[in-house]
C-alpha cells in the first residue's frame, strides 16, 4: 500500500503526460502480481466497493471529529477522502500497512453493516497518505488524470509491447490482470481477443477562429451538446467509449444493448427532451444528461426519466469494411444508408446544415441559441477519418457568448483544482434604477472563465470584503463589477429575477467600473429568445 | 465579576490600537508611533514616526525600506513604558528571526499580541515563551484540524532524498525570502548536507543578514554567478514567485519544490504547480494553536488573520470565552 500510495501522490504532482507515464510504468513493471493489476483497476475506475460511500466517510468521521470543524476542514480542502485522511487520528502503534491485495480483498467483504467496524481498522494500520490512498481506492474517485488510453500506454511502454496489441488483449480480462501481465511481462501466451469490441481514437477538430474555409468544400453540421461516444459492436458485445477511450457502456446499457449489427460508430450521446432538434426529434439539455453521467448503477427510473439515444456523426467500421480512409461524403453516405436498420428511438443522424456561404452559416448560428446548441462543425468533404486533431480537415465554430455586467453578491469555496479559494461567484443585476433604491438580484453562478492569477485576486478580495458569513458562503460587499459571458437566458420561475442563464462564465473583473453602471434585469430580459 | 471589556485596547482592521498609549501593533497604515512584532511585509510596514521592535526586526525592516529613521530597538524580555500608564515587553514568538510577542500591560490586565509564531525549534531564533495572561491576541494562519505539519526532519529527508535520487537535476524549493529560506538552510545543514546551496538574487541579503546575527548558513552561492552544469545536483532557494517564473529556464532540469504548511492539502500544491511539496511552516499548526491557548490560559482569547471559525469553534468546545478579530490583509499565502 505504501508504494501504491506514494505512486499515487506522485500522480497527483505530476503534470506532464510523459512523467506520468514514466512513473505508471516504473511501478508496474516493479510491483509484483496481483497488487500491480489491482492498482491498475483502481487507478482506472475498474474497482466498486459498494459498501464504501462517501456518506460511510462522513459518518466515520463524525464519530470522531466536531461535526463543524469537520465542515469547515472539508469545505477548505475540497475533498471527503483527503480531508477524512488528514483528519483521522493517528494510531499509537507503529503503522503496519496491507498490500494492496490486502485491502482490496478486505474493502469487497465489508457490508453496510461491518464498514463501520472494519474501515477503520484498515485505517489505523496507515499513515495519512495510505489513509488516502486506501479511502480514494474505496470510494472509487480517483480524479488523477489517467484515463484508461494512458494506462495501456504505461502498460505497454512497461514491458516493451505495443499499446494496439495492450488495447486489443486487454478486453475481456478482470483486475487483477493476471494473463495480461503474464503475457506482457513473462512472454506467456496472450490472452484471446476473438470478437472484441476494440476502441479506435477519435477524429477531433481545431477551432474555426480567424480561418476561413470555401463552403464549396467543407460541410456543416451542428456541434450538439451532449458527450461525444464511440460504439463498437464485435462478437456479440457492444461497448460505448467516451472521448479519452473509457468505457462507460455500464452506464448506459440501453444504448449498449442498442446497436444490432456489428459496427464502429461516432455520435453524440443525449438525453431525450425537446431542447436540442434532430430529424427524429429532440434532445434535453446538458443538464439532464448530467443526471447520468458518471453513475456504476442504473436505476429503471433513471432510464425512464432520462432515456439516452445517440446522434450519428460518422461511422467508421460498418459490417467488417473499414470506411475510415474513405472521403466523409462516402462515409456520410454509408451512414445515411445504414439508418434504416437502427431503431429511431436509440438512434437518429446528426443533421447536415445547408449554408452556401460562411456569413450565411453564421446568421443560422446564431439563430440556433436558444437550441443550446453549441455551435457548428465544418467537415471537409474529402477527409478521411483520422485519430486526432489533423489541420485543414474538422473544425469547431462555437457561438460568440452574451456578456452582461453583474455586481458580486456572494461567494463560496470551490472544489478539486480550485479548492480552498473562494471561487464560485454568484452576482446579480438591478431590479431598477441603482440610484433611485433598486435592489441587486441574483441572476446566476459562475465558477469559471477566470486565469489563476484573477482567481487569487478575486479570493483575496472575497476574504477582505465580507460582510456576512451563512456557513460556507459569504456575502461580500456589493462594489466590485465581473463581466458575465454565457451562451443562452431563459426566462424561469424558479429565481426572483425571473431569469436563468446557460454556461454563465466570468469574462472580465471590471474593477474600473463603479457597481450602479452594472447591468439592469430588464435588459437581460430583452436577450431572452425563447 | 464584572464582565471585563479590555476596552484599552482596541482591534482596528488596519491594526491593534493601544488607546491609552496610542500606539498601533502592526499596522498597515502610517502612524506615529507604531509596534512591530517581525519584519514580514503585511506586519511591518514603513514610514511611521517611531518604531519599536527587536533589533533583528529593525535591521530587516532597514534592509526593506533602505532607513532606520526613528527605530527604537527593544532587546527580549526588556519592559518599555510607552505612557499612558501602559506597559509593553518584547517576549520570543519562535517565528523567524527577531520575532516577537508583545505583552501589555494597563490597569493590572495583561494582554498578549502574538503576532506570528510556533511552537517547534528552530536553528534561527529563540523558542516561544508561554507567559500568562487575560487576553491572548493570538494568529489562526493554519486554524483548522487538518493542518499537522510533519517533523520538519522527515521533510528535509524527501528533499535530500529527491536530491540523491536525480544527479543530473536540481531540486528548486520555493520558501518565503525572510526566515522560511533561511530555516530551511539551517535545517538541511543540520542534517549534515555541506554542498554549496544556490540561492536567487532576490535572497541573498536576507540571508547575509541572518549571518551577521549569528545564523550559520554553510556555503551560500547565487545562481546568477553559476554555469548550468556546476547546479546539477544541488539545492536552489528562491521566492516562491519565482517558481514557475522564466528565470527557472537557466536551471538544470529543476524539480519544482516548495516549503509551506499549506503544501499539506494537495490540491494547494497542485494550483501552485510543485512536484515535491515540502510541509515546513514558521507558523503553529492546529495542535500547537490549541496547545497554546491552553499553556497560556487566558481569560479570553481573540483569534485574527486565518481561519478563525475554527480556532472559534474549538473554543466553544473547550467552554473558553473567544472572538474573532477582523484583521486586513494577514493572509500569508506564501508561508
Amino acid at each position: 500500500m505504501e508504494e501504491f500510495a506514494a505512486l499515487l501522490d506522485s500522480l497527483v504532482y505530476t503534470r506532464s503526460r510523459n512523467a506520468k507515464l514514466k512513473l505508471l510504468a516504473d511501478y508496474l513493471r516493479d510491483t509484483p502480481d496481483p497488487d500491480r493489476g489491482w492498482a491498475l483497476a483502481a487507478l482506472t475506475d475498474g474497482l466498486d466497493f459498494p459498501a464504501v460511500k462517501s456518506s460511510t466517510i462522513r459518518n466515520l468521521l463524525s464519530e470522531r471529529v466536531d461535526p463543524i470543524l469537520y465542515a469547515l476542514s472539508r469545505d477548505f480542502v475540497g475533498d471527503s477522502a483527503e480531508t477524512a485522511s488528514l483528519l483521522w487520528p493517528e494510531p499509537e502503534a507503529a503503522p503496519s500497512p496491507p498490500s494492496v491485495a490486502e485491502a482490496v480483498d478486505a474493502l469487497a467483504h465489508m457490508t453496510r453493516a461491518s464498514v463501520m467496524s472494519e474501515l477503520p481498522r484498515l485505517l489505523d494500520r496507515l499513515d495519512s497518505d495510505g489513509r488516502y490512498a486506501l479511502l480514494k481506492m474505496a470510494t472509487g474517485a480517483m480524479r488523477i488524470g489517467i484515463s484508461a488510453r494512458l494506462a495501456k500506454t504505461a502498460f505497454a511502454q512497461a514491458f516493451g509491447v505495443g499499446v494496439e496489441e495492450v488495447e486489443e488483449h486487454w478486453h475481456g480480462q478482470t483486475p487483477p490482470y493476471t494473463a495480461l501481465f503474464a503475457w506482457a511481462a513473462h512472454g506467456e501466451e496472450a490472452p484471446s481477443s476473438e470478437g472484441i469490441p476494440l476502441f479506435r481514437p477519435f477524429m477531433l477538430a481545431h477551432p474555426l477562429d480567424e480561418t476561413v474555409v470555401d463552403m464549396a468544400d467543407y460541410a456543416a453540421e451542428w456541434k450538439w451538446d451532449g458527450i461525444r461516444v464511440q460504439l463498437v459492436r464485435a462478437g456479440d458485445q457492444t461497448r460505448v467509449y467516451s472521448r479519452s477511450g473509457d468505457d462507460i457502456s455500464g452506464t448506459f446499457p440501453e444504448v449498449a444493448a442498442s446497436l444490432p449489427f456489428e459496427a464502429v460508430l461516432d455520435g453524440e450521446l443525449l438525453v431525450r427532451g425537446s431542447h436540442q432538434g434532430g430529424e427524429e426529434g429532440g434532445a434535453a439539455n446538458f443538464n439532464a444528461l448530467q443526471q447520468r453521467l458518471g453513475r456504476k448503477v442504473v436505476s429503471k427510473k433513471m432510464l425512464a426519466e432520462y432515456p439516452a439515444f445517440v446522434r450519428l456523426y460518422d461511422a467508421l467500421i460498418v459490417d467488417g469494411e473499414d470506411l475510415r480512409e474513405l472521403p466523409w461524403e462516402q462515409r456520410r453516405q454509408h451512414l445515411e444508408a445504414l439508418m434504416p436498420r437502427l431503431d429511431p428511438g436509440d438512434f437518429d443522424i446528426s443533421q447536415v446544415i445547408e449554408a452556401k456561404t460562411l456569413d450565411e452559416l453564421a446568421a443560422i448560428r446564431e439563430r440556433a441559441r436558444d437550441d443550446a446548441i453549441e455551435g457548428v462543425m465544418l467537415k471537409r468533404r474529402d477527409s478521411p477519418y483520422i485519430a486526432g486533431r489533423r489541420t485543414g480537415y474538422w473544425y469547431k465554430w462555437k457561438r460568440d457568448p452574451l456578456l452582461v455586467d453583474c455586481v458580486m453578491m456572494y461567494a463560496q469555496r470551490g472544489n478539486g483544482r480550485r479548492s480552498s479559494f473562494y471561487s464560485d461567484y454568484t452576482f446579480g443585476c438591478w431590479d431598477g434604477d441603482p440610484d433611485q433604491g433598486a435592489e441587486l438580484l441574483p441572476v446566476g453562478k459562475a465558477y469559471s472563465g477566470i486565469t489563476d492569477e484573477e482567481l487569487k485576486w478575486l479570493d483575496k478580495y472575497v476574504r477582505n470584503h465580507t460582510v456576512n458569513r451563512f456557513g460556507p458562503v459569504r456575502e461580500t460587499e456589493r462594489t466590485l463589477v465581473l463581466e458575465v459571458a454565457f451562451d443562452s437566458i431563459h426566462s424561469s420561475r424558479r429565481h426572483k429575477s425571473g431569469v436563468a442563464m446557460r454556461f454563465p462564465r466570468i469574462h472580465r473583473i471590471r474593477t474600473d467600473k463603479p457597481a450602479h453602471e452594472a447591468d439592469r434585469i430588464d435588459s437581460l430580459k430583452a436577450m431572452i429568445r425563447d | 465579576m464584572m464582565a471585563r471589556d479590555f476596552s484599552w485596547i482596541r482591534p482596528e482592521p488596519w491594526g491593534i490600537h493601544v488607546v491609552p498609549a496610542d500606539a498601533w501593533i502592526d499596522t498597515s497604515r502610517p502612524v506615529a508611533r507604531a509596534l512591530v512584532t517581525h519584519g514580514h511585509a503585511d506586519h511591518a510596514r514603513g514610514g511611521h514616526g517611531e518604531t519599536v521592535a527587536t533589533p533583528e526586526t529593525l535591521a530587516i525592516m532597514k534592509l526593506r525600506y533602505q532607513t532606520d529613521a526613528g527605530a527604537v530597538p527593544v532587546a527580549y524580555g526588556e519592559t518599555r513604558s510607552l505612557g499612558g500608564g501602559v506597559e509593553a515587553t518584547w517576549l520570543p514568538a519562535g517565528h523567524v528571526l527577531g520575532s516577537a510577542q508583545i505583552l501589555l500591560e494597563h490597569a493590572g490586565e495583561r494582554i498578549i499580541v502574538t503576532g506570528d509564531y510556533k511552537r517547534r525549534p528552530d536553528p534561527t531564533c529563540p523558542p516561544f515563551q508561554v507567559t500568562p495572561c487575560d487576553v491572548l491576541v493570538t494568529e489562526a494562519t493554519f486554524g483548522l484540524p487538518v493542518f499537522r505539519h510533519p517533523p520538519v526532519e522527515h521533510e528535509v529527508a524527501k528533499l535530500l532524498k529527491a536530491l540523491a535520487d536525480n544527479p543530473e537535476r536540481c531540486v528548486l524549493v520555493g520558501a518565503y525570502a525572510l526566515g522560511k529560506a533561511q530555516r530551511l538552510i539551517a535545517e538541511v545543514r543540520r542534517a549534515g548536507h555541506s554542498a554549496p546551496i544556490y540561492l536567487h538574487g532576490a535572497m541573498e541579503r536576507m540571508c547575509r543578514l541572518y549571518e551577521e546575527f549569528g545564523v550559520d548558513l554553510g556555503e551560500l552561492r547565487l545562481v546568477s554567478d553559476a554555469r548550468k552544469e556546476e547546479i546539477a545536483g544541488h539545492i536552489v532557494v528562491c521566492p516562491p514567485s519565482a517558481l514557475n517564473d522564466r528565470w527557472s529556464r537557466r536551471l538544470p532540469e529543476p524539480i519544482t519544490a516548495m516549503a509551506s504548511g499549506w503544501m499539506r492539502v494537495r490540491q494547494r500544491a497542485r494550483q501552485r504547480m510543485v512536484e515535491l511539496p515540502l510541509v515546513i511552516s514558521d507558523h503553529a499548526d492546529w495542535d500547537e494553536l490549541t496547545r497554546t491557548v491552553e499553556d497560556v490560559n487566558p481569560y479570553e482569547t481573540w483569534i485574527t488573520h486565518g481561519r478563525e471559525e475554527a480556532m472559534l469553534r474549538w473554543c466553544q468546545l473547550h467552554q473558553r470565552r473567544a472572538r474573532a478579530l477582523a484583521l486586513l490583509g494577514y493572509e500569508d499565502e506564501d508561508d
